[in-house]
């Protein structure tokens, strides 16, 4: 029993870095239908900024400010030099253009930060919190808290804010978005700021746990990815709910049968997803008529 | 207030709007009468800014308009129903009107809603619906009060009758020539002559990317020519 529950609470730390991950997929996917595999990116540059950072002696709040700054300019470059050149082409186009961005900043870490695995001190310490047998690390909790403190800020963003529902009109049409007055490429400038500093904050909390190095930035963006197809693709709800699935599941795998399976089941999912439930749990619906 | 001079406009190598003159007066009503592929959406594209135009000037309210983005023309007083409705498929019909007035936030904006659902009782009953599900007429209908949340004071109609029945037609006709007590003059195209020429104070009729013919409304109905070519009289 106590052995399930301590398989929970990780699944419960690696699911809310997938649940963040799969909410900045979701931001940029509802501006511009766009899925963005750079996202994985920003979470690697979140840890490795506020590691660097932190290393040259800055307090570690202030290198964590940093490192999400830092990755939202970056994702805004990214989008004004990759993405809005390449305006009004095809969809697949622009997921490509994302991926050789994922390994451009990939080799540009690795030229800067180097090759090595890094960590900073958790928040909390690290004496682990007792919990009906089983442990869990202060920092998981920051995780979770993470996941679910911007979940109910996207929200509400998308739910009760004007500029939100400005974003998701700017996806659904982009021609009609601009003749009620929305300034459609400031609309997606705002989206990658968003995304990235979302996934520089989720590489961040998580590096404590499970550190930091130049490459782990792919493997976050198919959990993530995963997560956010499970859970819809374009829904925050679906984000966060799919997010802590695969992470679970992830955990159940590695702990009940082996290890070695654990990175295969996000792969199982998306291809039961794509098979059986290509909308995902909480997919929006096609309403489109004509 | 809307004056167009010398519009060129082309879709990569082939120019299909060849210098268009025209003029809306503050509080009239005008038509573009044309068949199909004459160049009207063209047109209003260029009018909106969505379109790139190649030559000749536009001008609104003594502002030149050509280099005016897109998403700020709205803000100067111009708003367009556009051609397919386009209106937000996945948001709700409440949505949709709260996003035409999205350079707003004031309290007026409630008001306005409640005005556009007086217009189109319709949609006061479908407001929580997705706009996606809606009969192409309701869908026009979003599409015009959308832009009237806008606050336009002209506003540029692209076939609001398209593929709609005649009972639609004559309603949604009916609100464009009321739309003059509301003091939002309207330029209006439409393949539909004689019903736009009805409602309107002046008439332009286009050919192949060419304003051929102009004049008051009336006259261009009695107009033999017009009769034979465009109202099938
Ligand atoms: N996206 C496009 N790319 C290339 N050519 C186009 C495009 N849109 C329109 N055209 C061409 O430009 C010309 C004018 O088209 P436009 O849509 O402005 O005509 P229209 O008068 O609005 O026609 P309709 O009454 O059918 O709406 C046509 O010859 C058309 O084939
Ligand atoms: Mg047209």
């Amino acid at each position: 029993m106590s052995e399930l529950l301590q398989f929970l609470f990780s699944g419960l730390t690696v699911g809310a870095v997938y649940a963040l991950v799969a909410l900045g997929f979701t931001i940029i996917y509802n501006a511009s239908d766009v899925v963005n595999f750079a996202q994985g990116e920003f979470v690697m540059l979140g840890g490795m900024i506020t590691w660097f950072a932190h290393a040259q002696g800055l307090p570690l709040p202030l290198a964590a400010l940093i490192a999400i700054a830092v990755t939202a300019l970056l994702g805004v470059a990214m989008n004004k030099l990759m993405i809005e050149p390449a305006r009004g082409a095809p969809v697949v186009s622009l997921i490509i253009i994302t991926i050789g961005a994922s390994i451009f900043i990939q080799g540009g870490t690795q030229l800067i930060f180097g090759k090595e695995i890094h960590s900073f001190p958790a928040f909390s310490g690290d004496e682990p919190l007792r919990i009906g047998g089983a442990t869990i690390l202060p920092q998981s909790l920051w995780v979770i808290a993470g996941a679910l403190v911007v979940y109910v800020a996207l929200w509400l963003f998308f739910t009760r804010t004007l500029l939100g529902r400005a974003v998701l009109a700017t996806a659904n049409n982009r021609l009609a978005a601009q003749l009620v007055g929305i300034n459609t490429s400031f609309v997606m400038t705002l989206s990658f700021a968003l995304s990235a500093a979302i996934g520089a904050l989720g590489g961040m909390l998580a590096a404590p746990i499970t550190l930091t190095a130049y490459n782990v930035g792919i493997g976050f963006a198919l959990k993530g990815f995963a997560g956010a197809m499970l859970g819809g693709m374009g829904s925050p709800k679906g984000a966060l709910t799919g997010g802590f699935l695969i992470g679970l599941i992830e955990a159940l795998t590695a702990g009940y049968v082996s290890s070695q399976y654990k990175d295969a089941a996000a792969f199982v999912v998306i291809l039961l997803v794509l098979f059986f439930m290509p909308q995902g749990l909480f997919g929006r619906k096609s309403t489109d008529r004509v | 207030m809307l004056t167009v001079e010398g519009l060129r406009s082309r879709y990569g190598r082939i120019e299909v709007l060849h210098g268009i003159d025209l003029q809306v007066q503050s509080g009239e009503i005008v038509t573009v009468v044309g068949a199909n592929g004459a160049g009207k959406t063209t047109l209003l594209r260029c009018l909106s800014g969505v379109q790139p135009v190649t030559g000749g000037t536009i001008t609104f309210r003594g502002e030149p308009l050509v280099s005016v983005p897109a998403y700020k023309r709205l803000r100067l007083g111009l708003a367009q129903s556009p051609e397919g409705r386009q209106i937000f498929t996945s948001l709700t019909v409440e949505e949709n009107l709260r996003l035409g007035a999205f350079l707003f936030s004031d309290e007026r904006v409630d008001r306005d809603m409640e005005d556009a659902f007086q217009m189109f009782p319709i949609l006061k009953q479908k407001r929580n619906l997705a706009a996606g599900g809606l009969s192409g007429g309701q869908q026009q209908m979003l599409a015009m009060a959308r832009a009237l949340m806008g606050r336009p004071t002209c506003l540029l109609l692209d076939e609001p009758s398209m593929g709609l029945a005649p009972i639609i037609v004559s309603q949604i006709f009916d609100v464009v020539k009321n739309l003059k007590a509301l003091s939002v003059t309207v330029l209006l195209v439409e393949q539909n002559a004689f019903g736009a020429l009805k409602i309107a104070d002046r008439g332009y009729v286009m050919e192949t990317g060419r304003i051929i013919m102009a004049g008051a409304a009336d006259e261009l109905i009695a107009d033999p020519r017009i009769r034979e070519a465009y109202l099938g009289i």
